[in-house]
This record gives structure tokens, sequence and C-alpha cells, in this order.
């Protein structure tokens, strides 16, 4: 089973790749007002079924995926053939 | 009888750290034994006190220190601080043990976004074993720090715990931090204050041809501590 795991840099997280992007972008003409950097992770499981894949993978997030001090998450199961 | 022994100090290796060599010549220089570790071992060797050295543990893959803190190394390194044993995690050292819960707070990527590689002057705010008995209250240290994550994060919160309990050991002087740290914050100690965490390289700085000794403070402290905590205890099974 297949899963996507978006982890972000908490509000009020200094990002300062988001920062540099975000200058970046001003540059070439866009109005930007904020940019976040976080990162996808997309991961395959064995899981019985969906919820069982969400459970792990939350275990997964919270032991090593994302840094809680920092850090949120979300998680999309992808159930199915897809 | 224990005043001729010399500390034993482990220097864990893992993959991609850097400064694990360097670190194990200086505690030579300091008069202690370095051990190296690799972090595959799932016990120490009897040793008085662990440094975790800086460098890039596995690449500085997902966080910095992130993957290390699982190394089956790191399960006999928690149980020896547990017991109240001295362990210095330096630079990814220190974000080896913020990521492990053995010190509070993480490291985060330098607010200039640049990687920094520079002698600061530090002020010593806390004077005492095992890492600085060696110091004086706000006494200025310069020792090189080389990082792209060192900016020093904790929640407002946990600084006014730190700030009350006398856990910020280190300081950048004002107008020097080189990362963005919160409250220019070099180096801090767990509660129990046996575990240190900083970003400048003390075993970069044991040597006048190099520019500073300045690390001779820290590591030589971490020497002795490790001695006298030997004498304590074979005193108290005595």
């Amino acid at each position: 089973m297949k899963a996507v795991v978006l982890v972000r840099p908490k509000a009020g997280i200094l990002d300062p790749q988001g920062e540099a992007v975000r200058g970046s972008l001003d540059q070439l003409g866009f109005t930007v007002l904020d940019a976040r950097i976080g990162k996808v992770i997309d991961l395959e499981v064995e899981a019985a079924n969906a919820a069982d894949a969400q459970t792990q993978v939350e275990r997964m997030c919270e032991s090593l995926l994302a840094n809680p001090l920092i850090e949120s998450y979300e998680i999309e199961i992808r159930d199915g053939d897809a | 009888m224990s005043e001729d022994r010399r500390a034993r100090v482990a220097v864990v290796v893992f993959p991609g750290s850097q400064d694990d060599r360097d670190a194990a010549l200086a505690l030579v220089t300091v008069g202690a034994e370095a051990t190296l570790v690799w972090h595959g071992e799932t016990e120490l060797p009897p040793v008085d006190a662990v440094i975790l050295p800086g460098g890039f543990s596995y690449g500085d893959y997902l966080r910095c220190g992130a993957i290390a803190r699982f190394s089956p190394v790191m399960r006999a390194v928690e149980r020896f601080a547990g017991d109240g044993g001295p362990v210095l995690g330096i630079c990814n050292g220190f974000q080896v043990l913020c990521e492990a819960g053995l010190l509070p707070g993480v490291l985060r990527p330098n607010r200039g976004l640049r990687f920094v590689c520079r002698d600061v002057p530090l002020r010593v705010e806390r004077a005492c074993p095992p890492f600085t008995s060696r110091c004086q209250p706000g006494q200025r240290l310069v020792i090189p720090v080389k990082h792209g994550e060192g900016c020093y994060v904790v929640d407002p919160d946990t600084l006014a715990e730190l700030e009350a309990q006398g856990q910020i050991v280190l300081r950048y002087e004002p107008g020097t931090n080189p990362n963005g740290a919160i409250a220019d914050i070099a180096g801090v100690v767990s509660a129990e204050g046996n575990v240190m965490g900083l970003m400048p390289h003390p075993e970069h700085a044991v040597d006048a041809l190099l520019g500073s000794t300045d690390g001779v403070y820290v590591l030589g402290s971490l020497a002795d501590a490790a001695t006298g905590r030997e004498a304590t205890v074979a005193a108290g099974t005595a």
C-alpha cells in the first residue's frame, strides 16, 4: 500500500530556505508573501488495510520522519491500484 | 590511586563522522585516553565519558542527527547518560543528542543559510563540572565553528527553563552569533547537567599552531571530571 507523508515546518519556526526562495521569486517579478519549504516522503508499506497503514505511518512519523518540536505532518494513504 | 590514572573517553564513529580522529587526538593532548567506538556496537567499552563528534552522520539525510540517533550504540549511550555518565556532543553530536531527546531543542539551518567556518568568541555562563570546571564564569573563549545547521531553537517555555536552571553553558558574544541561535546559545546541558551539546569545536582548538587553545578548557574539564567520577565511585564502594 502506498502512503505519502508531507512534512512541514511548523508555524513560527524560522525557515531560511523558504525565505530565500521567496526572495528569489520576488526578483523574478512574482509577488509572494510567504514561502515555506517542507518535504514529501513516498512510502510503500505492507499493511492489511488503509487503517493499518495509517497507524503504521503515524508511528513512523512520530519516531523518525518528523521532529514534533519543529515539524507537522500529514499522511495520505493511497489504497487500491493507485 | 586514581590520581595518575588517565580518563578514558569513548568517541563514537558514525558513518559520516568527520571529527572523530581530531577529537581523539585532542583528548590525548589533554591527557586522556581515547577509544573510537563504531556506531554499530551495542555496548560501550569501560569508559569515563563519551563524545559524539562532529561531521555529517548519515549525510545529514532527513534531518541532521535524525538517523544516527537510532544507531545501535545510542542505546548504550542513553544508558550511560542515564547512569550520570558525562556525554559531550560536538556540532553533529549536539544535533544527535537533541534528536535523541537527551538535550532539549533542535538545530535548524543557519539563519543566513550559509555554512559558517570561523573562530567565534564565546562567553562561559556556567563554570562547573563536568564540562567547564576549568573555566571562570564570564570567561571569554575563542573556539571555531563550522556548520550549516547550528541555529538552536527551543520554545519560549523551554528557554525560560534553561535560563532559570542555568543550563545555558556557552553563549556567542553579543553581535557575533553565527547562525541565529535563540538567545545566542552556543552550548547547553541537560537538566541533570551530565549531557552537553555545543556547536563550536573544542577539539579544533587545542594547539596554538591552529590559532587557539581554548578548547582545552572544555576537554580538559571533561578529562578532570572523568577521573574524578571514577575516584568518587571507587571511594563510595570501598
